[in-house]
C-alpha cells in the first residue's frame, strides 16, 4: 500500500517537474536571437523580406510570447507535440520514428558498460594495489576524460580505415537486403564503434564505482564470517559481496539514463546514427522548436521514469530500501 | 536572327554529341553510385526550397527547362529550342514532345506557367522571375515568357535548381507547395531520377527513370546519397570507398588529406556558377567602418596570402570581387590591397585616428557566421593590432544568432561566405543594392551601401542583353566597390568534388551536383 502512495505521490511531482521543463524550455528557446526563419534563410542560400515575415507568421512566431506559451502547453497536454518547422512533419511522429536506433544504441552500451564495467571492478577489488588494478583505474580515467567525438573517430581511423572491418556510418546499408538473419547481422557490424565508443564512457564510471563499493563490501563482518566458514574466494565474491556491492552501481546506472540521451547526441553525429540524438543536433542548429521542445520533453520523460524504475528495482534487490515500509 | 542561329547551331552540336554517346557509351549503363551529402534536406522540392543541399537530389528529380555546359553555354534540357525576340522581351520555349513526369502524365507548357509561378510566389530569389509578367501556353509543346524589362539573368535561372518543373496535376491541388506532403514523399518529378526513398537524417535514394525523355540517359540504375554530416566520417568513407562520391567539401585538412590517396580525384571545378566566395563585409553607416579610410586601412593590414596559404592551405583561390573569379562578368583588375602595414598606418594617421598611450587607436568587433570561420576572426585581431586597431572577436552560438546581429546591423565587421548563384541579378546586385537594406534578413545588404551610380549600374546591367556591353558594365560596378569597399572578398570557398576512380563523368559543370547527373557513369 505505501509503495503504491510512493508511485503516486512520484508521478505527481513528475507531472509538475514536466510542466516546468517545458515553460523553461520554452522561456530559453525564445531568449536565444534569431529564429527558425533566419535558419530556413540559411538553407535557403537566401532570404526574402516577405518570405521571411511569412514564415513567421505561419508559426505564430509574430504571437505575443504568452500566446505562445500558453498555445503550446495546451497542445502538449493533449499529446500533440506539433509540426517541425525543418522536417516539415509532426513532431511525434519524428520523434518516434528516431526512438528504436537510439534506444538499440544506447541500450546496448548500458549493459555493455555495465557487464564490462562490474567484472572489471570486481577483478581489481580483489587486489588493490596489484597491476590489473593500476591498469583498470587507467583504462577508465581514460575512457571517462577523453572526448566522445575525439574516441569515436580515432576508432574509425583504426577499424574502419587502416583495418577495414567496420563500417563508418549509419545503422545499416541500405544496398544489403536478403534474410532477417543477413540484415541484423548487418546492423551488428554497424552498431559495434558506436556501442564501444558510447560504453567507453561509462565503463569507466561502473568500474570505478564497483572497486570502491566492493573494496568497501569486503571489509565488513558479514565477509569475514563467509571466510570463516570457508567458502571460495570466487563464491565469497560473487555470491555474498557483490550483490551488496551492486546497488550504488544501479543507482548510478539509473541516473545514467538522461547523460546516456545527451552522451548519444556526439556518438551518433560522429557515426552517422539516425537516433534522437543526430534529431536533437540537427533541431538546435536549425532552432526548430518544436522539434527541440518535443525532444526535451521526451528526454525528461525518460528520466523521471528511469528515475522511478531505479527506485522500484533497488527496493527489489536491497531489503534495506524496504526498511521503511 | 542570329540569336536563332546560334541557339540552332547549338541544338545540332547536342543532338550529334548524344547520337554519339548512344553508340559509344552503352557500357557506361548501370550501377549503383553511392554519394555523400552533408546535411539532411528540409525537403526535395527545389521550386520552394532553395539551397545546394535540396539542390543534389533536387536536381536529379525535377529537370529545368534548359542546363549549362562547362563554358556557361546553355544548352537543350526540358526545351529542346528556344528563341528570344529582338526586343528581348519575348522569349519562346519549345519543350520536348516526349516528356513525361514520373507518373507518366505529359509534361505540358501549363506545367512550365505553374512551375514557374510557384517558384514566383515561395522561392527567395525574388530576383530571377520578378520581370516575368505572363507565361502563355499557345500549345502544349510551347511556353512563350512575356517580360517587362529584357532579362539576360533568365537563362540561368532557368537551369540547375532553380527552375524545377513539378507537375501541375500534384501540386496544384490547392494545399501549400511549400509544406506540401509530395515534397518529401511519392515525389513526382520531371528529371532522369525518380525517388524511393527519403529518410531524414539517413538517405535519399534515387533510381532511373526508364521513361525520361532524353535517349540512353540516365547511366546509372540508382543514386544512394546518405547523410553523413561529421566531415572526418566522410572524408574516412571516402577513403575506405564506403561513398564513392561527395560534392562540397570544404575543410582544407580533409581536401589536402584526400589528395594523397591516389584511388580519389579530388577536383576544385564546377563551382563556377554555384559561385561562393568568402569575404570581411563592414557596417558602412555606422561607426568607425562607415568611414571608408578605415574600411581601406583595415584591407591593406590583412594578408590575403596569410589567409589562403595558411588557413585555407592552398585549397582556395584569391577571389578579388563580390562576383565569382573566372565567370563572363568578372573583373580581375581592380584595387586588391595587398599587404601593406605602413600604407594602412598612414591612412589611419592622415584620417586623423591617432594612436592612445597603449598604441591603440580604437577598438571594433569582428563577428563570423560559421564555426569554420573562427581562424580568420581570430587573424583579424592579430593582423589589425598591428594598425592600432583593437578587435575584439564576438563569437555566435548559432547560425541563427549570428544572422539576428548582422541583419539588424549590429556588428562593426563579419566575415560571411555568399553565393552567386548564377546570374549577377540573383546572388550579387542583393549584397549591393540600396534598395535592398533590409533590417532581419540576413544576406540583404546588411553592410547598407548606398550608391546611387552602383545602382544604376546594376540596373542597366541587370537589363542588358549583350553580353559584352553587359560586361562592361559590371566592370564598372566592380571597380567602384572595390575602391568603395563595403566588404573586402578574400578568396573562394574552397569546395571541392571528391570521387573515387571507378567513377566517370562526375558534375563538373558551372553547377555541381545541382545539376542532372545523368552522364555520371561507374567504369
Amino acid at each position: 500500500m505505501k509503495l503504491v502512495f510512493a508511485v503516486i505521490q512520484r508521478v505527481f511531482y513528475a507531472a509538475i517537474l514536466l510542466l516546468a521543463v517545458i515553460v523553461l524550455n520554452f522561456f530559453m528557446m525564445h531568449l536565444a536571437p534569431g529564429d527558425i526563419a533566419d535558419s530556413i534563410a540559411q538553407t535557403m542560400g537566401g532570404a526574402d523580406e516577405e518570405i521571411m515575415n511569412e514564415i513567421r507568421a505561419e508559426y505564430g512566431l509574430d504571437k505575443p510570447f504568452l500566446t505562445q506559451l500558453v498555445q503550446y502547453i495546451l497542445k502538449v497536454a493533449q499529446f500533440d507535440l506539433g509540426y517541425s518547422y525543418f522536417y516539415t512533419q509532426p513532431v511525434t511522429s519524428l520523434i518516434l520514428s528516431k526512438i528504436p536506433a537510439t534506444l538499440l544504441l544506447v541500450i546496448t552500451s548500458q549493459i555493455l558498460a555495465l557487464i564490462v564495467g562490474v567484472l572489471l571492478g570486481v577483478q581489481s577489488a580483489k587486489n588493490p594495489n596489484g597491476i590489473s588494478s593500476f591498469v583498470v583505474s587507467m583504462l577508465a580515467l581514460f575512457g571517462y576524460a577523453a572526448p566522445v567525438f575525439w574516441t569515436g573517430i580515432l576508432l574509425l581511423i583504426a577499424f574502419s580505415l587502416k583495418i577495414p572491418i567496420f563500417p563508418v556510418a549509419g545503422m545499416y546499408d541500405v544496398m544489403v537486403e536478403g534474410s532477417f538473419f543477413v540484415e541484423a547481422l548487418d546492423v551488428l557490424k554497424h552498431l559495434v564503434l558506436p556501442v564501444v565508443t558510447l560504453s567507453s564512457i561509462f565503463l569507466a564510471l561502473y568500474s570505478r564505482l564497483c572497486r570502491a563499493s566492493m573494496m568497501e563490501v569486503l571489509g565488513s563482518d558479514y565477509i569475514r564470517t563467509a571466510k570463516a566458514k570457508g567458502l571460495s574466494r570466487n563464491e565469497i565474491i560473487y555470491k555474498h559481496a557483490l550483490k551488496n556491492a551492486l546497488s550504488p552501481v544501479i543507482t548510478l546506472a539509473g541516473l545514467q539514463l538522461s547523460a546516456v540521451v545527451s552522451g548519444a547526441v556526439l556518438v551518433e553525429a560522429v557515426y552517422s546514427w539516425p537516433g534522437l540524438g543526430t534529431l536533437a543536433f540537427n533541431s538546435i542548429l536549425s532552432r526548430d522548436t518544436p522539434t527541440i521542445l518535443g525532444i526535451l520533453f521526451f528526454s525528461s520523460l525518460v528520466v523521471i521514469v528511469g528515475n522511478l524504475l531505479t527506485d522500484l528495482v533497488l527496493r527489489l534487490i536491497d531489503p534495506r530500501m524496504r526498511g521503511s515500509e | 536572327m542570329n540569336k536563332i542561329f546560334t541557339v540552332v547551331a547549338a541544338f545540332a552540336v547536342a543532338i550529334a554529341s548524344m547520337t554519339s554517346y548512344v553508340t559509344a557509351d552503352e557500357s557506361k549503363r548501370g550501377g549503383t553510385l553511392r554519394a555523400a551529402l552533408a546535411q539532411t534536406p528540409r525537403h526535395l522540392n527545389p521550386a520552394v526550397q532553395s539551397g545546394i543541399v535540396t539542390g543534389f537530389p533536387g536536381a536529379q528529380l525535377f529537370a529545368t527547362p534548359i542546363r549549362y555546359d562547362e563554358n556557361w553555354d546553355p544548352q537543350p534540357y526540358l526545351a529542346k529550342s528556344w528563341d528570344v525576340s529582338d526586343d528581348g522581351l519575348t522569349v519562346t520555349l519549345h519543350l520536348q514532345e516526349n516528356a513525361v513526369f514520373h507518373d507518366g502524365v505529359p509534361i505540358k507548357s501549363s506545367d512550365i506557367a505553374f512551375s514557374l509561378e510557384t517558384i514566383k510566389a515561395n522561392h527567395p530569389f525574388k530576383t530571377m522571375f520578378a520581370p516575368v509578367i505572363e507565361v502563355q501556353t499557345p500549345d502544349e509543346h510551347t511556353a512563350v515568357l512575356k517580360l517587362s524589362q529584357p532579362h539576360p539573368a533568365l537563362f540561368l535561372a532557368m537551369s540547375s535548381q532553380l527552375m524545377s518543373i513539378i507537375p501541375e496535376h500534384v501540386y496544384g491541388d490547392g494545399q501549400d507547395p511549400k509544406s506540401h506532403p509530395q515534397n518529401s514523399n511519392n515525389v513526382v518529378g520531371s528529371g532522369p531520377f525518380k525517388l524511393v526513398e527519403f529518410v531524414p537524417d539517413e538517405h535519399v535514394i534515387v533510381e532511373r527513370f526508364d521513361d525520361f525523355f532524353m535517349e540512353n540517359r540516365p547511366y546509372l540504375d540508382r543514386i544512394v546519397m546518405r547523410i553523413i554530416k561529421d566531415p572526418a566520417a566522410r572524408t574516412i568513407a571516402l577513403e575506405n570507398g564506403e561513398i564513392q562520391f561527395s560534392a562540397f567539401e570544404s575543410i582544407a585538412r580533409n581536401i589536402n588529406r584526400m589528395k594523397e590517396n591516389s584511388n580519389l580525384t579530388v577536383t576544385p571545378e564546377g563551382y563556377a556558377a554555384i559561385g561562393p566566395l568568402d569575404w570581411l563585409a563592414f557596417n558602412t553607416a555606422e561607426g568607425k567602418t562607415s568611414d571608408v579610410r578605415v574600411r581601406k586601412a583595415i584591407a591593406y593590414a590583412i594578408d590575403k596570402n596569410f589567409i589562403l596559404n595558411a588557413i585555407m592551405l592552398g585549397t582556395a583561390q584569391d577571389a578579388r570581387t563580390g562576383i565569382y573569379p573566372g565567370g563572363p562578368n568578372y573583373e580581375p583588375n581592380v584595387e586588391t590591397y595587398d599587404l601593406d602595414i605602413d600604407k594602412a598606418n598612414k591612412i589611419l594617421d592622415d584620417a586623423g585616428y591617432t594612436k592612445g598611450s597603449d598604441g591603440m587607436r580604437f577598438a571594433l568587433t569582428v563577428d563570423f557566421g560559421w564555426p569554420g570561420m573562427k581562424d580568420r576572426a581570430e587573424y583579424t585581431k592579430a593582423a589589425l593590432k598591428k594598425i592600432g586597431i583593437d578587435v575584439t572577436v564576438r563569437a555566435s552560438a548559432d547560425f541563427p544568432t549570428w544572422a539576428k546581429r548582422i541583419s539588424t546591423h549590429d556588428f562593426d565587421m563579419t566575415w560571411d561566405t555568399v553565393f552567386n548563384w548564377g546570374d549577377p541579378v540573383i546572388g550579387v546586385h542583393r549584397t549591393y543594392q540600396s534598395s535592398n537594406i533590409k533590417k532581419g534578413v540576413i544576406w540583404s545588404n546588411t553592410q547598407q551601401y548606398s550608391n546611387p551610380e552602383v545602382d544604376a549600374l546594376m540596373e542597366e546591367a541587370g537589363k542588358e542583353t549583350d553580353q559584352a556591353k553587359r560586361a562592361a558594365l559590371y566592370s564598372k560596378m566592380q571597380k567602384i566597390i572595390a575602391d568603395e569597399l563595403p566588404l573586402y572578398p578574400t578568396n573562394t570557398l574552397p569546395y571541392h568534388t571528391v570521387y573515387s576512380n571507378d567513377v566517370g563523368g562526375a558534375p563538373l559543370g558551372i553547377w555541381a551536383t545541382s545539376s542532372p547527373m545523368d552522364m555520371t557513369y561507374l567504369k
